[in-house]
């Protein structure tokens, strides 16, 4: 698997007696886009902390561009710049304007010029359609609005790939559209991505593959017609159909 | 001088004439004394509460790990001391102590400064460590999904956040100092107090003159806190923000 920028191996993660994942098996390839799906509480967003490190595993190796990830307090924020992370809860620094936000870990992490992060804010913040808001605090703009700034600020770092954790679900309803938007440019242009969702429709459309987890483990993965349509485990139908059924 | 006074405004208007220029220069010193010591406390009480808010992790190396452990050792019994006695036996110990320990002659000014600070210290260390602690959670992690260190995310996103909802506290802080400095006439610095003390016994008038010393601390303690109000909505900044045209955006 020469492709494979991200590989998950053996992956276990516990809360003290609580095994959420166990033995997961995972990698991720340049240029794929990948929905993760699965009920409430089946491990998603933790299996994307421990890709992130935002979560130590309790077992298992995770390897970057084929080598083991180390978690010594250096590499850790050097290997987090070249993985993006998209939240849930957006989590922009309310200290700063949104330009500042795009700006800051281009300007600290990645040790590029002031002028270089500042046209490098302004391109991905034209591009996720917020160029007009740069002077605005993040409290002063909607839940869509703050999301498209987190894109952007996720984008400015230049990472091989970004994660996103349900980027969406914190949004009203008439919001959710301009995010999947934009982030379905991101897949049209190649953007590497992990998306975790609950957008069954928009997972379908914009994936190469989708995963479905449940209790902790990978039950299945494959193209979007396939699972979608032709899941082959029992658990993944009941899923699907449960879905369906609203 | 002629008759002395017989009314109590009389003697007032009598001791405000008689003794104006030290009126004003205790004045002076309880200013500068509460300033020093709460910018000086502060400064020290973010530094401890950063100490307490410093996590490790077992990634961290072993150097680290126990320099951590040795300076939380410090700060805790630094805080614990200094809020559990009394600032005035304070005082009396670090002037006293100095001389008599060290032989290091610090003039009571200096040493009623280092007493302030150490305690407005001793007292904001809480605080911070409540404001950092108190910071989303989701602010640390986004600063760490984009690449910064711990320290790096301190210093740039959650010290900024604490800091901005500490000005209340720190402003309610220098009005402490102002009432504080009082206790600092045992070491003879020439605070408001201090001065009202050798006012009063010239005449033997001390209603008269700890009324006009009260009234000077009012004075202060008012007008500080209006000025503090007055800061924190300057500080805010702008409720609106100017929406930027794009140069590159295609005209209609
Ligand atoms: N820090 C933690 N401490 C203890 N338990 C945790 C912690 N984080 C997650 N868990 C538990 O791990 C399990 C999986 O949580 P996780 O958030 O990964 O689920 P999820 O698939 O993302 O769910 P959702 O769709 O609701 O976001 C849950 O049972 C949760 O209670
Ligand atoms: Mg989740």
């Amino acid at each position: 698997m020469a492709d494979a920028i991200l590989r998950v191996e053996h992956l276990g993660k516990s809360f003290g007696a609580h095994e959420v994942l166990r033995d997961i098996d995972f990698s991720v390839n340049k240029g794929e886009v990948i929905s993760i799906i699965g009920s409430s509480g089946s491990g998603k967003s933790t299996l994307l902390r421990c890709i992130n490190m935002l979560e130590e595993p309790s077992a298992g190796t995770i390897y970057f561009e084929g080598r083991p990830i180390s978690y010594a307090p250096k590499d850790k924020s050097a290997f987090r710049a070249q993985v993006g992370m998209v939240f849930q809860s957006f989590n922009l620094f309310n200290n700063m304007t949104v330009l500042k936000n795009c700006m800051v870990g281009v300007e600290v992490v990645r040790k590029d010029s002031k002028e270089e992060a500042e046209a490098r804010a302004k391109k991905y913040l034209r591009q996720v359609g917020m160029y007009a808001y740069q002077n605005a605090k993040p409290a002063q703009l909607s839940g869509g609005q703050k999301q498209r700034v987190a894109i952007a600020r996720a984008l400015c770092m230049k990472p091989d790939v970004i994660l996103f954790d349900e980027p969406t679900s914190a949004l009203d309803p008439e919001m959710v559209g301009e995010v999947l938007e934009v982030i379905k440019e991101l897949a049209n242009e190649g953007m590497t991505m992990v998306i975790v969702t609950h957008e069954m429709l928009f997972a379908r459309d914009i994936s190469t593959r989708v995963v479905f987890m449940d209790q902790g483990v990978i039950v299945e993965e494959g193209p979007p017609e396939q699972l979608f349509n032709h899941p082959e485990h029992q658990r993944t139908a009941d899923f699907l159909s449960r879905y369906r059924n609203g | 001088m002629g008759a002395t006074p017989t009314s109590f405004t009389g003697w007032v208007s009598f001791l405000l004439e008689s003794f104006g220029p030290q009126f004003v220069k205790g004045t002076i010193t309880t200013l500068e004394l509460a300033f020093a010591g709460t910018v000086l406390g502060c400064l020290l009480g973010f530094l401890v509460g950063i100490v307490q808010s410093i996590t490790v992790d077992r990634h961290s190396s072993p150097i680290s790990r126990v320099l951590v452990k040795v300076l939380k050792a410090i700060v805790a019994v630094y805080v614990e001391v200094f809020r559990g006695t009394p600032m005035m036996v304070q005082a009396m110990v670090i002037y006293y102590g100095s001389a008599q320990a060290y032989g290091i002659d610090l003039n009571p000014f200096v040493s009623g400064v280092l007493v302030l600070s150490l305690n407005t210290g001793a007292y904001m260390a809480e605080s911070v460590r409540g404001a950092i602690t108190g910071i989303d959670p989701g602010q640390l992690e986004g600063a760490y999904a984009i690449g910064f260190t711990h320290v790096q995310a301190m210093t740039r996103v959650i010290i900024p956040q604490a800091f901005r909802n500490l000005i209340p506290q720190i402003g309610n802080m220098f009005i402490s100092s102002i009432k504080d400095t009082s206790v600092l006439n045992v070491i003879s610095v020439t605070e408001l107090y201090f001065i009202g003390r050798g006012v009063s016994s010239a005449y033997y008038r001390f209603f008269e003159t700890f009324f006009i010393i009260s009234m000077i601390y009012l004075f202060l303690t008012f007008v500080t806190s209006r000025l503090l109000a007055i800061m924190e909505r300057r500080l805010d900044g702008a409720r609106d923000y100017e929406l930027v045209t794009d140069p590159e955006a295609e005209v209609a």
